[in-house]
Formats: C-alpha cells, structure tokens, sequence
C-alpha cells in the first residue's frame, strides 16, 4: 500500500502527469509486442508446457486460420496438470471469451482492461479483427520508459543549448534577434508567429508567467498587423538577458488619435474581425496591462510602430549568462 | 476538477484525439470576446466560448488555457482540431448554452478563474 506521508516533489508529479499524458498519446500498437508465439487449437498442452519454458512466456494467443479464438495461460496449463490431462488438445482448457484491444486505440484502453479484468495480457487485432500483436503490462512499462527517455533527452538538448546561448559569446551587449513577417487579413495564421514566439521564450528559460504575458502582448499587436495593416507587417523580437523588446512595424494607414485608440471599447475594425473574436477595442489595452513600457509611435499615412518591452526579475535572467549584474538600460 | 468528470457533468463530447483528459482544472472562464480571454482569464482555467475559430485555440495557447469548450453544439472544423491535437489543447462540444454550462460547472464546485474588470 501508498504511504500516504510520502512527499511527492515538484520534479517527480511532472513525470506522473507526462506519464498520464503518454498513456493518451501512445497507441497500443506502439508499444505491443509485434512477434508472438501463437498456438493452434490442436496443440497437446503437454507441448503448450514446452513452447513456454522454451520462450519464457506465460500465456500464448490460440489462432485457428489466422483468426484469433481463444488465449492459453499458465493457469490453465495448471489445471490440465491438476487433472493429469496434458495430453488433452489446448482447446478444450483454453479462455474461449478473450478481451481483445485495437492496436489504434491510445494505451489507456489498455490499462483500463488490465485494471478491471485482472489478466497479463491482452491480444492486439487491427481494425479487421485480425490478430497484430499481444501486449503485456511489461510492455506498457518499457514503451513508456522508452517514450519518456526520448523526450526527456530531446527537450533537454533544446533546453540546454538555448539557455546557454548566451553564455559564451563575449560581447558588451548580447541580443537575440527574432523577425517574422505578418502578412494583412491572414486571420488564419494569426497567431502563429505569436506562438512560436511564446515556445522560444520557454526554451530559452523565462518563467511561464513572463511567456504568458509577452505571448498575450504580441497576439494582440499580431492581430493587429492583420487586421490594419494595408501591406501586413513586421515582428521583431530582441531578447537580452534581462529583458524582451518586442516591436510590431507596418506602413499601413496610421492612427489619427492614438489616445482614442487606447480607450477600451473603441474600434475601427469592420464586423468581420469582430466574429473572428477581435476588433472590440480591447487590444491595446490589452498590451498595456501586459508589458512593463509600451510605446505607440503613428501618424496618418506614417505608418504604425508598437513598442513593447517587458524586464526580467533579476533572479531569472533569459540565456544563464554569467553577468548577472548586467544593467538595465531603462 | 478532473477533465473526465467535467466532460460528464456538462454531457461533453471530446473532439480531440490523443490529448490527456486526466488532468486537474482549476476553474472556468466564459467568453466570445477572445481579447476578453487574453485579458481576464488566469491560467489553467477551462474555457467556455460559442466562438468557434482557429483563433480560440491560438488565444488558448497564449493564455495558458487548460481546455476548450464549444457551447450550444457548436462543432470546429478539421483544420481546428488538427491545431488542439497538436499543441494537446483539449477541445470538448455540448449541446447546452453557456449559462447552462457555467451553472452546471459552478455548482459542481468548479471555481471562476476570470478576474473582475479593472482600470488596469
């Protein structure tokens, strides 16, 4: 049983809910074991006895024609030797009614039948009913080690390499320099470089709350560029250790009164954005609420240039650099 | 809140594939006005929306939403879908309005995760 006084860590709850999560994304057939010793309902269970010492298995699927109809188990080996009856054919001591599972189906289906039923292993069939495979809950175990022991190497090479981007390169100041070109009224998009922005940030260390904020700022200021701009426009995003400029550039039509379009509920956009979710007049107050400065610099016909900036704690400071009393320019 | 139990109370179906529904959710958060999400929601929390576009899940994504949940029977398309599966942002369709959903999620003793407006 549980202790129920053991201390989970932090580190330690993150694997369980990753381990949750692969249940969900692996499938069955990821992980089943693909070759399998099948028996044919003839078979003595005398020689049943022998193919399971010879492959150290304990049960063994029984297939007539290639169709699957029945599982033979040590138990049922044991009552055949109970009754001194292993000459008898493997079809008269086999589980007839044998759970099977869609090699499809994401692991969980899996674990929910050895949950309820109590058995060691289940028959894998493909979506024509054929057997594909058989899975054991040692294979659930290793497919999962697996999965976890591959994501844990890739997003730590990731994670590593982007915090110690800075690190090395001697310079009085450091940046990162990230552009993405918006194009206008591509609502379907918008958002995309937003949220590669948000992961860029994660990898290279800021704390969810910092990627969070910067991801809602430039979101908005995306959406933006998509809806008023008039040849779409640009996003550059400086990260420095100790802080994150993000900047939104188009030479589209310009703000007449950038105090009126900071006023929450005004709005120059048509109907059509407004059933996309946007155009309230929400935006930029949105922005401002999110980052540390914000600077707004537009006239008619000037174009529009959004200034975005947001400083780290000193505690987290973005790439490890060394310098960690680097200072700020602001 | 387990996502599983959620699912049940509010007669749910789950339109992603792959996505965990094991996971905890703090509280709900209700709008059509994806700004409204951006600025008023707290992380973790469930979203309630008859706004059914790509930008739900994008405005999802940015705002840390656990989860989303299409009112009034309101069904994204593939190219929606495709996007939840692959940022595992699980999405989640009823046939019942928002009022009924957030009554039934509220009295289940699932919180608001929506901060009230402020001048900030």
């Amino acid at each position: 049983m549980a202790n129920p006084e053991r201390v989970i860590t932090d580190g330690a709850a993150n694997m369980i809910s990753r381990v949750e999560e692969l249940a969900y994304e692996l499938t069955i057939g990821e992980v089943m074991s693909r070759e399998l010793k099948t028996i044919a309902p003839g078979t003595k269970m005398g020689d049943v006895m022998e193919t399971f010492r010879q492959a150290r298995i304990s049960g063994a699927p029984v297939v007539s024609n290639g169709v699957l109809i029945g599982i033979v188990s040590l138990e049922d080996l044991i009552r055949a030797l109970r009754e001194s009856n292993i000459e008898a054919p493997v079809g008269e001591y086999m589980t007839r009614q044998v759970m099977t599972v869609n090699g499809a189906s994401p692991l969980i289906e899996a674990l929910k039948v050895f949950e309820q039923r109590h058995i060691g292993r289940l028959p894998v069939v493909d979506d024509n009913n054929k057997l594909a495979g058989i899975i054991t809950k040692g294979d659930i175990t290793s497919g999962v080690m697996r999965a976890l022991q591959y994501d844990y190497q890739e997003e730590e090479v990731r994670k590593y390499r982007a915090r110690h981007l800075f690190e090395d390169i001697i310079s009085d100041r450091t940046s990162l320099t990230l552009r993405y070109k918006i194009k206008h009224g591509e609502f379907a998009h918008g958002g995309n470089a937003s949220s590669h922005i948000k992961k860029a940030l994660l990898r290279l260390g800021a704390s969810p709350q910092i990627a969070r904020r910067c991801g809602i700022a430039i979101y908005e200021a995306e959406m933006n560029l998509i809806i008023h701009s008039t040849n779409g426009g640009m996003i550059r995003i400086e990260i420095e250790p100790n802080q994150i400029l993000m900047e939104t550039l188009d030479d589209g039509p310009g703000i007449a009164d950038i105090a009126l379009a900071m006023t929450p509920g005004y709005s120059t956009a048509p109907d059509s954005i407004r059933e996309l979710g946007f155009g309230a007049g929400m935006g930029l107050k949105n922005i401002h609420r999110c980052v540390d400065d914000m600077y707004l610099d537009s006239a008619p016909g000037r174009g529009t240039r959004l200034e975005m900036r947001i400083y780290m704690q000193s505690e987290e400071q973005l790439g490890e650099t060394n310098h960690a009393n680097t200072t700020r320019d602001h | 809140m387990k996502l599983t139990e959620l699912v049940q109370i509010i007669d749910g179906m789950v339109l992603t594939k792959g996505v965990n529904l094991n996971r905890d959710v703090l509280g709900g958060c209700g709008a059509d006005l994806m700004s409204d999400v951006l600025a008023y929601s707290q992380p973790d929390a469930v979203l309630l929306t008859g706004l059914c576009t790509m930008q739900v899940v994008r405005t999802a994504m940015m705002a840390d939403v656990a989860a989303i949940i299409f009112v009034r029977d309101k069904q994204p398309n593939d190219d929606i879908v495709q996007l939840a599966n692959r940022e595992k942002i699980p999405l989640i369709s009823t046939v019942h309005g928002m009022f009924e959903v957030c009554g039934r999620l509220h009295c289940a003793g699932l919180r608001s995760l929506e901060h009230a407006y402020d001048e900030g």
